[in-house]
């Protein structure tokens, strides 16, 4: 007989979700975190889009949700070191409550979420790393392993992060490429509510804005920079492809962040903001390209360790796809618990599933879209020096005689070329 | 490395974080000797700057500050890094925003 029915390894969204499912089907389930709370060692941009969260609360419940703000304005920005061409997006449809997305902050989301998981009857234990797993003769999963401690489950569901050590052991994933993962390092500023309502001109202290940048903000390479509003601070950072950073000729990712504070476009966000936290995480940006095996013998992964993360350029995703995931890897954990088959066949319902699923039908349906982005050099210089030099061109009067827009632009264009941008724009469609 | 200028001491940033930190074991070591090309790759890539080489070109690292975010790993875990684990319990970085 096994300690647990189930044994969970990361107090974050899937591993809280997935024992909340367990719990709710009244199988006995550990969640073991490394952390001295759920949430203590991760981090997000970040927001979350609130349906997949929709599926396992209801709205009495998610009204108590530490969402911080609700995100109505869509910012996008091109970024060359002298100008800032902006797209500010908002419509009632963006804030419809049905699918809002909101602003978090990990440290005070995964708590509610893991107390949510605990009222429902699963058992957290905390500031405890899993260092392996245990398997029986035949290699099934039958548990892990902290230090001279050993606990048994018939199923063990790892939600351990982008940083997993223990898939390997798992479904023999030795570690994700360079060229397929992003590092993101934020900055948390402090500020009161009021004052960043006004600033990101939101109409109330509960709603706010989600801003990415592209271009200047990495200083041209493979990356970007974002800036999500909380209720009493400002996330601020940068994410940049490991490989290309590694191997660029350029400053490091945490210089990156400091001279995109200092960009005149951004500065004035967080002036006489004090720094309260400075954090780094990775982002799995390749998705279903690097994605390893889901199920074996006696184990789930679900979430980051699992590779699921979309990037699109305008928006990375992963938060929604991790609820999800946890949530089906949950239930199907314990209906396969009540078949007595917790073998890589009982378990396999998880996978059809997700397939069946928006979760692997948008990974598959964007599958190309981190190579589009990686290539695409022209989004990360030529063209936010273009839009200056059209916006420039526009709006700069000095009294010489008016040429014609056409005129004025189109030699910049040529700088760039006309059949790259046409190029670059079919590969945007075919990719997205 | 790039002649773009690093202005930040980011180790002033780090002072902010909440840390445990694991006086007796190291859980990230570097190889004896590690190949130069390979440890600027960490100088850029380390979000927490801990990977550093001085004016006389002497290279250092302390995991102190690490926020166990294991980009090293992914990079150099096969070159010049010869441990990457997660620190004991109860230990390393505690984010209190996240």
């Amino acid at each position: 007989m096994a300690d647990f029915d189930a044994i969970v390894v990361g107090a974050g969204l899937a591993g809280s979700v997935a024992a909340l499912e367990l719990a709710r089907a009244e199988k006995s389930v550990l969640v073991i975190e490394r952390g001295n709370f759920a949430g203590a060692k991760n981090m997000t941009g970040g927001r979350i889009y609130v349906h997949s969260l929709r599926k396992v609360f209801s709205d009495e419940e998610l009204a108590e949700a530490p969402f911080e703000r609700k995100i109505t304005h869509e910012r996008i920005s091109l970024m060359a070191p002298d100008s800032n061409l902006t797209i500010d997006f908002t419509s009632d449809e963006l804030g419809r409550d049905e699918h809002a997305s909101y602003s978090v902050l990990h440290a005070p989301f995964d708590q509610w979420l893991a107390e949510k998981a605990e009222e429902a009857g699963a058992e957290f234990i905390y500031g405890i790393p899993v260092e392996g797993l245990m398997k029986d003769e035949s290699g099934k999963v039958i548990g892990v392993s902290a230090g001279e401690d050993e606990i048994t489950a018939e199923v063990v569901i790892l939600a351990d992060g982008a940083n997993s050590l223990l898939a390997k052991e798992a479904v023999f994933y030795e570690k994700p490429p360079a060229n397929q993962m992003a590092v993101g390092v934020k900055e948390v500023f402090e500020l009161p509510a009021a004052t960043i309502t006004d600033r990101v001109l939101a109409a109330s202290d509960d709603e706010g804005a989600a801003w990415l940048f592209a271009g200047d903000a990495t200083h041209g390479v493979f990356g970007g920079g974002f800036m999500y509003t909380n209720r009493d601070s400002i996330s601020l950072g940068v994410v940049a492809g490991i490989d290309a950073v590694a191997n660029g000729d350029c400053v490091p990712v945490y210089q990156m962040l400091e001279d995109l504070k200092q960009h005149p476009s951004v500065a004035p966000l967080i002036k006489g903001a004090k720094v309260v936290e400075h954090s780094g995480h990775m982002v799995p940006e390749g998705g279903v390209n690097i994605m390893p095996p889901l199920v074996n013998d006696g184990v789930m992964l679900a979430g980051d360790c699992a590779m699921m993360c979309l990037n699109l350029g305008y928006m990375v995703r992963g938060m929604d796809y991790a609820v999800a995931a946890g949530q089906m890897a949950g239930k199907n954990a314990a209906r396969a618990i009540d078949a007595q088959d917790t073998s890589i066949n009982g378990l396999v319902h998880y996978v059809e599933d997700l397939e069946n699923s928006f979760v692997m039908k948008d990974l598959h349906q964007y599958k190309n879209e981190p190579a589009f982005l990686e290539s695409f050099d022209r989004m990360f210089n030529a063209y936010p020096a273009l839009a200056r030099d059209v916006m420039n061109s526009m709006f700069v009067v000095d009294g010489s005689p008016a040429a014609p827009i056409k005129k004025k632009v189109l030699p910049k264009v040529k700088q760039v070329g006309l059949l790259n941008i046409v190029k670059d724009a079919r590969g945007a469609m075919k990719a997205l | 490395m790039s002649d773009m200028k690093i202005t930040v001491n980011v180790d002033e940033y780090l002072a902010v974080n909440k840390y445990e930190v694991d006086e007796e074991t190291a859980h990230i070591e570097l190889v004896d000797e590690p190949s130069p090309a390979e440890f600027d790759k960490l100088i850029r890539v380390c979000p927490a700057g801990l990977y550093k080489r001085d004016e006389d070109g002497r290279e250092s690292f302390d995991y102190a500050g690490c926020l166990e975010c294991g980009t090293c790993r992914i990079i150099c875990g096969d070159t010049i890094l010869s441990k990457w684990a997660y620190p004991g319990p109860t230990m390393g970085v505690e984010y209190r925003y996240g």
